[in-house]
C-alpha cells in the first residue's frame, strides 16, 4: 500500500468533516475504552500479567535470534517450513511463489496486518491469483477496495448503510429486492458467499497473533472463526508474521492472550483461539497438506537497535487507538499507512521512513491515554518524542514552526532579554485586550483564533509584579 | 515568618507569568497561608517544554540546566502547574542522565519539585480553607498531571474544603482538551473536536465553573467556552482556592 501519511492534515480534515465516519468513531470510543474498563475490573491479576506479559516480550527481544531458529527448528520438525523475508518485497514473492507452486487459483486469507504490511492482495491479483478476505470486516473493505482502518476493527469507519450498498452491489446472485438492513442479514449473505470461497480455496493464508518457539506454533485468535476454515480446508496454510511475535513457550502464549482480548475488545477471550502446528498428521481428521511460516523482518531489527525497540512488544490489541483522542477524531486512515493510532505513529515512521511520516509522531497531544492502557507497557509518548527528535534533526518539520521554536528557546534562554520582550508584548496585549478581556483575532495567533478565542494577558507579567512588591516591602 | 518555616520556590511556569499572574499570586497566598516562605527566581523564564515536545532537544537540555540553577538552595519547588512540575519532576532527570555533573543535580530538583495541590494536601496537609465560592464547578484533570503526577484526589480534597461550592463530577474528567501545547496550533482542527467534546462534557455538567490546575487546558477550554457563547466560567484552582478576585479567564 502506497503511504499518504505526508498528507495527514488534509487526511484528518477529510474525515473531520466526514459525518459517517464521525458517527462510527463515535460508536468505537462509546464502546471498547468501556467494556476494556469492565474486563480489567473483572481480572484482580490483569496488572500482574501486563508486567509478565512485558517481561517475555522483552525477554525475547534479548535472544531474538535464539527463539526464532528454535522456532524454525521446530516448525521443520512437525513438516513444515520457515521462510526468512527481509522486506515486503521477499515476503510477496515468497507467498506468491508458494501459491504458484500449488497451483493455486484462489486464496482464501484471514485477517493480517502483515498481508497489509506487504500489500500481498495486490500482488497476487497483480499474478492472477484471486485473494478473498474472510474476516467480516476485511471482506466488506475488500469489496470497497479500501485499507483497514482499524487494528482488529478493520471496517470500524463505515456505516452499515454503507455496507447494505456494497453487498448490495457486489453479490448479483442475490435478488435485487431483498432486505438486507440488518446486521444478521448482512451476515448470512457474507456467510453463503464466503462458504463457497473457502472450499474452493487452494491456499489459506493467515496472520499469526503469535508464534510459539518451543513448539513450532502459529496461534491464530479470532471471532468469526473464518482462520480456522482458511487453515484447515485448502491444501496450504500460510501464516505470515512479524519476526517479533515469537514467544518462548505455550505458558507465555497463554499470558499474552488472556491480556489480548480484554486490552481490544473487552473479552475475556476470543470465540476462537487456534494453535496450528505443522501440516496435517496421518491420524488428524482435516488440516493442510503444507504448513509455511513467513518470517517477516521489513525494519523490525533495524527498530531492535533503536530508541525504538519497545514497539517491537506490541500485540496488535488496539487498546492505544481506542483511548486516543486524535485517532477518535480522524479515525484511521487519516495516518495514511497500514498501522495508526498511537502504536501506528511509532512504528510508520520505522518502516515507511521519518519523511513520509514526520506528522504522525507530531499529531499527539502527549496525553498519555495509550501508554495507561497499553498492555505490555510500551511508553508510547516516549517513542513519539524520540521521532519529533529524528525530524527535528532532520529538518522534516515545517520551517515556520522550526523558526518560531528556536526563537522562544533563545528568549528563555536569557533571562533579561525574555523579561524585556515579554513584558513589552504583554503591556500592550493586555491594553488592547482589557475592554473585552479577550482576542477573537490577533496576527500570528491563527492557529489559535481558528477555533477559539485568545483571553487577554492580565497586562504586567508575574515576574515584574512580584519584584515591584518586593522594591515596595523593602 | 518564622526560621523553620518551609522554603518554598515558586516556579511560576510562562503562561502564568505572561499571561495570568494572578495565579502565582494565589499559589503565593496558599503557600504563605500555609506557613511557607516563598521566594520566586528572578531568572526563570520557561521549563522548556516546547522546545522538549518539538523534539529539539539540545535547546531542553540548555533551558533545564538553567532551570536546575536557578532552582537550587531551596527546600521545594512548587508549580502550579501539573504539566510543568511533570517537566521538572520526571523528564529533567532521563534529558540530563548522560551529562556528567547535571544528572544528579537534576535527579536531586526531580526530588525536591510538586505541583501546587499535591504539595498543599500530600506535603503540607492543608485541611482548612478559608475562601468561600459560590457555585457548581466540575474539574479538569489536566493530562500531565494526571498521569505523570498522579494528581487526582488532591485538588479534589482541597475544593471539597471551599464553604458554598459544589463539586459536579464529569464521567470524562480525565479526557484530554486537545491543547497539547503547540499541538493545537500544528492541527488545528483535530485539537478543535476533541476540545468541543470536552466543552460538551462540561455544559452537561451543568456546572459554571470549569476549574482545572493547567493554565494551558484552561487558556484553551476557555477559549472555546468563548467562541461558543457559552456561560461557563474557566479557572485555576489556585485562584479559586485562594480566594481571587480576579475576572474569569477571557473576561474583562
Amino acid at each position: 500500500m502506497d503511504a499518504t501519511s505526508s498528507a495527514f492534515p488534509e487526511n484528518s480534515r477529510r474525515a473531520l468533516a466526514d459525518e459517517r465516519l464521525q458517527e462510527a468513531l463515535h460508536r468505537l470510543a462509546d464502546g471498547f475504552p468501556a467494556r476494556r474498563r469492565e474486563a480489567v475490573d473483572r481480572l484482580p491479576e490483569f496488572d500482574q500479567l501486563r508486567a509478565q506479559a512485558r517481561a517475555v516480550k522483552d525477554h525475547v527481544l534479548e535472544n531474538l535470534d535464539s527463539y526464532l531458529e528454535r522456532f524454525a527448528a521446530k516448525v521443520e520438525e512437525a513438516g513444515g517450513h520457515v521462510h526468512w523475508c527481509r522486506d515486503a518485497l521477499e515476503a510477496r514473492q515468497t507467498v506468491l511463489r508458494i501459491c504458484r507452486d500449488a497451483g493455486a487459483r484462489t486464496v482464501t486469507k484471514s485477517k493480517s496486518m502483515v498481508g497489509e504490511e506487504i500489500a500481498i492482495n495486490e500482488h497476487l491479483e497483480a499474478h492472477g491469483i484471486e485473494p478473498v478476505e474472510t474476516d467480516l470486516g476485511e471482506y466488506i473493505i475488500q469489496l470497497r477496495r479500501e485499507a483497514p482502518s482499524h487494528l482488529i476493527a478493520p471496517a470500524i469507519h463505515l456505516s452499515k448503510d454503507q455496507v447494505t450498498e456494497t453487498f448490495k452491489a457486489a453479490h448479483g446472485e442475490f435478488p435485487v429486492g431483498r432486505r438486507l438492513d440488518e446486521p444478521r442479514a448482512m451476515l448470512d449473505e457474507a456467510r453463503t458467499v464466503l462458504r463457497k470461497r473457502f472450499v474452493e480455496a487452494d491456499v489459506g493464508i493467515t496472520g499469526a497473533n503469535m508464534i510459539i518457539a518451543e513448539t513450532g506454533t502459529a496461534v491464530v485468535v479470532t471471532n468469526e472463526g473464518n482462520a480456522d476454515l482458511t487453515m484447515t480446508l485448502p491444501k496450504v496454510h500460510i501464516a505470515i508474521t512479524g519476526i517479533e511475535k515469537v514467544v518462548p513457550t505455550l505458558d507465555d502464549a497463554v499470558t499474552v492472550l488472556r491480556l489480548l482480548a480484554r486490552s481490544a475488545t473487552g473479552q475475556d477471550v476470543t470465540v476462537y483461539t487456534t494453535f496450528a502446528t505443522g501440516p496435517r498428521r496421518d491420524d488428524d481428521v482435516d488440516g493442510p497438506d503444507a504448513f509455511h511460516v513467513v518470517l517477516l523482518d521489513n525494519g523490525r531489527s533495524a527498530l531492535m537497535e533503536s530508541d525504538f525497540r519497545d514497539i517491537l512488544r506490541c500485540i496488535r490489541c488496539g487498546a492505544c487507538l481506542n483511548h486516543c483522542p486524535v485517532y477518535s477524531a480522524v479515525g484511521g486512515h487519516a495516518y495514511g499507512w497500514v498501522y495508526s493510532g498511537p502504536m501506528g505513529s511509532v512504528l510508520n515512521p520505522g518502516l515507511v521512513g521519518i519523511e513520509e511520516a514526520h506528522h504522525l509522531p507530531n499529531a499527539s497531544t502527549f496525553c498519555g491515554a495509550c501508554e495507561e492502557v497499553c498492555p505490555v507497557g510500551i511508553p508510547l509518548p516516549k517513542m513519539l518524542r524520540h521521532w519529533r527528535e529524528r525530524a527535528f534533526r532532520a529538518r522534516a518539520v515545517g520551517a515556520t514552526g522550526r523558526a518560531g521554536m528556536r526563537a522562544w528557546a533563545f528568549l528563555a534562554l536569557r533571562p533579561r532579554l525574555y523579561r524585556a520582550v515579554t513584558g513589552a508584548v504583554m503591556a500592550v496585549l493586555g491594553a488592547l485586550g482589557r475592554r473585552r478581556g479577550r482576542f477573537r483575532r490577533l496576527p500570528l495567533a491563527g492557529g489559535w483564533t481558528v477555533a477559539r478565542d485568545l483571553a487577554a494577558p492580565q497586562g504586567p507579567t508575574f515576574i515584574s509584579q512580584w519584584a515591584q512588591r518586593r522594591r515596595e516591602r523593602s | 515568618m518564622s526560621s523553620d518555616s518551609p522554603n518554598v520556590a515558586l516556579f511560576v511556569t510562562c503562561l502564568v507569568d505572561l499571561m495570568r499572574p494572578s495565579v502565582g499570586f494565589a499559589a503565593v497566598k496558599l503557600l504563605e497561608d500555609a506557613g511557607c516562605a516563598v521566594s520566586v527566581p528572578a531568572t526563570q523564564t520557561c521549563c522548556g517544554q516546547p522546545a522538549y515536545n518539538a523534539g529539539d532537544r539540545a535547546d531542553a537540555r540548555a533551558i533545564a540546566r538553567q532551570v536546575i540553577e536557578a532552582f537550587e538552595g531551596f527546600t521545594y519547588v512548587v508549580a502550579p502547574s501539573g504539566s510543568c512540575a511533570a517537566m521538572i519532576k520526571i523528564h529533567y532527570p532521563g534529558l540530563l542522565a548522560d551529562e556528567p555533573g547535571w544528572a544528579a543535580r537534576a535527579e536531586a530538583l526531580a526530588g525536591r519539585t510538586h505541583e501546587l495541590t499535591q504539595f498543599l494536601s500530600d506535603v503540607l496537609e492543608v485541611d482548612e480553607i478559608a475562601a468561600q465560592y459560590q457555585g457548581i464547578v466540575t474539574h479538569h484533570d489536566g493530562c500531565s498531571g494526571l498521569r505523570e503526577m498522579g494528581i487526582k484526589e488532591q485538588p479534589r480534597a482541597l475544593l471539597g474544603r471551599i464553604g458554598g461550592l459544589a463539586l459536579r463530577e464529569s464521567p470524562k474528567a480525565e479526557a484530554c482538551c486537545g491543547f497539547g501545547g503547540t499541538f493545537c496550533v500544528k492541527y488545528p482542527e483535530i485539537s478543535a473536536h476533541i476540545l468541543d467534546e470536552k466543552i460538551d462534557d462540561i455544559a452537561a455538567t451543568g456546572a459554571d465553573t470549569v476549574i482545572a490546575g493547567d493554565l494551558g487546558c484552561l487558556l484553551n477550554i476557555a477559549g472555546r467556552l468563548k467562541r461558543r457563547g457559552l456561560a461557563v466560567k474557566a479557572r485555576h484552582i489556585a485562584e479559586v482556592l485562594a480566594g481571587s478576585t480576579a475576572a474569569a479567564i477571557g473576561e474583562p
